[in-house]
């Protein structure tokens, strides 16, 4: 236990870099993933097949594969710096990384939530005029989106948890490291485990609480 | 299957502005993989010698085939313990005593929350100062991947027995079977079949998380491709990362492709009076009607 407290500063920093890192990356992800899902369901062949070509090879590679190859191929062999402050760098590395590979389970779940809107509707704004573009924005995605709130929160929630593994990619203040950094230290300690365990189930658990009250609010009545 | 009705047959101005948009979506695709070429291309990642390790059969027997085994033993001994983690504590939810109910579901819901990262980490630094000094990194692994996947499929074998009707049950208890009779001769038999897909589809993921065990310093595929190839053939990061990334997405690809195969063949079976159920996380597609590509 005193461990705990002696190290609860470090692990709350930590901590706060995970949460910091999962804002970020679920903004992203919900903007990519619906980029995604539009070209999956889009008129062009090209497109819907660029789409399924992203999602099955991104939803197909492990994040530990994806995070390491943002650091070490993108960053140090190809260049591709953000910023000359290393941890920065890998900050955003990381950023790139967990964004690209949740957008990908983002754009199914949103898939999912298309195939669940009625025909009807389609052929409705079809009938009344509507465009490609306009029918998917102003008729299928909202109601998709009100279908989906809760798996959405399911995805994020594994986001949440999927940020620890930004270690891979070389960013090492998030909690994972902090907590082998301390392993490392005092040797394996219950306590700082526990602790860090409930932190995330703060976190997580009114994301799932709070997506599954919306979903039955804005479900939408058929 | 792809009756895609988001838009209509097109008319003259329909189509042209299709015809607009997959010339502009060619423009744009063709540029962003021209743009990434060029990029690797003025590193020098197109070099034929640093891709020439992997036409050497050295490379594979001793660095890719050992790592790619190390991953299945890792995923081969996850999927099993995690199976009977699940079907223990699936069942251990269903129990009629109440304690055993609530003891089963405070430790799969408490296990499915903790990032299995901290987990693994946890479990190998814990297993030293329990068990005394060795090399503790594939039990951390399997352990870890137990746990967090154990307690997400004891969830699928909750869902699946209790998808199936209780008309099923109350007929079975009706002609006089005992509780254990009803579990194992009636309920277990057409649940799992409805649990399957979801089932596989949860394997996957444990196949993709052995990928975890590169940062415990596993010999699993990853790191063999990352640390060990790079190291020995100088530069040749970009190419192994490639040849590896394409093995891993092969393999989850065969077995969500089993996953998808095992789902139509439950929903025409009649073997069961279950639907399959969704995996966790997962949206229910069952009318083929939606608006979209199915």
């Amino acid at each position: 236990m005193d461990d705990l407290i002696k190290y609860a500063p470090a692990l709350l920093a930590g901590f706060l870099e995970n949460v910091k890192l999962s804002l970020i990356c679920g903004a992203l992800a919900l903007v990519l993933g619906t980029i995604l899902v539009s070209a999956r369901v889009a008129p062009t062949p090209v497109l819907r097949a660029a789409g399924t070509l992203y999602v099955n090879i991104v939803r197909n590679t492990p994040l530990t594969l994806v995070l390491a190859f943002s650091s070490l191929g993108l960053s140090d062999t190809i260049g591709l710096i953000f910023s000359d402050t290393p941890s920065t760098n890998s900050f955003w590395l990381v950023v790139l990384g967990l964004s690209a590979y949740t957008g990908a389970f983002v754009c199914e779940t949103l898939r999912a939530g298309i195939n669940t809107v009625p025909l009807g509707q389609a052929e409705a704004a079809r009938a009344i005029g509507l465009t490609f573009l306009q029918s998917l924005r102003l008729i299928i995605l909202p109601q998709a989106f009100r279908t989906v709130i809760a798996p959405l929160g399911s995805v994020m929630i594994a986001m949440i948890k999927n940020s620890t593994v930004a270690i891979a990619g070389g960013y090492l203040m998030e909690s994972a490291f902090v907590m082998k950094d301390t392993f490392d230290d005092t040797g394996v300690s219950i306590p700082i485990f526990i602790g860090l365990v409930i932190a995330f189930m703060v976190v997580t658990m009114p994301v799932g609480f709070l997506t599954n009250r919306l979903a039955s609010r804005l479900a939408v009545v058929r | 299957m792809s009756t895609n009705v988001l838009f209509d047959a097109p008319g003259p101005r329909g189509k042209l502005r299709n015809a607009v948009l997959t010339v502009l979506s060619v423009v744009v695709l063709a540029a962003a993989v021209y743009y990434v070429y060029a990029r690797f291309d003025a590193k020098g990642q197109w070099d034929g010698e640093i891709w020439k390790p992997f036409l050497d059969a050295s490379t594979w027997t001793e660095y890719i085939i050992p790592g790619l085994l190390g991953t299945l033993k890792a995923a081969g001994l996850g999927a099993i313990c995690a199976l009977i983690f699940g079907a223990v504590f699936g069942l251990a939810r269903l129990s009629d005593h109440r304690w055993l109910r609530v003891v089963a579901g405070a430790i799969v819901e408490t296990f499915r929350a903790i990032p299995l990262l901290l987990l693994i980490f946890f479990l190998f630094y814990l297993a030293p100062s329990v068990f005394g000094g060795g090399d503790y990194s594939l039990v951390a692994l399997v352990a870890g991947l137990t746990l967090y996947n154990g307690s997400v499929l004891a969830e699928v074998v909750r869902a699946g027995i209790r998808a199936v009707p209780p008309g099923q049950a109350e007929a079975a208890q009706a002609i006089g079977l005992r509780k254990s009779q009803v579990m194992r001769l009636v309920l277990l038999p057409q649940g799992v079949t409805a649990m399957m897909p979801a089932i596989v589809s949860q394997l996957v993921v444990l196949l993709k998380d052995t990928a975890l065990g590169y940062i415990i310093a596993y010999v699993d595929l990853l790191n063999m491709g990352f640390k060990l190839i790079p190291a020995v053939y100088f530069g040749s990061l970009i190419p192994a990362a490639i040849v590896i990334g394409v093995i891993y997405v092969g393999l989850n690809m065969s077995l969500s492709a089993l996953a998808n195969w095992l789902e139509r063949r439950t929903r025409r079976s009649h073997r069961t009076a279950v639907q399959p159920i969704i995996p966790p996380g997962g949206v229910g597609e069952p009318e083929a009607t939606g608006a979209g590509v199915v």
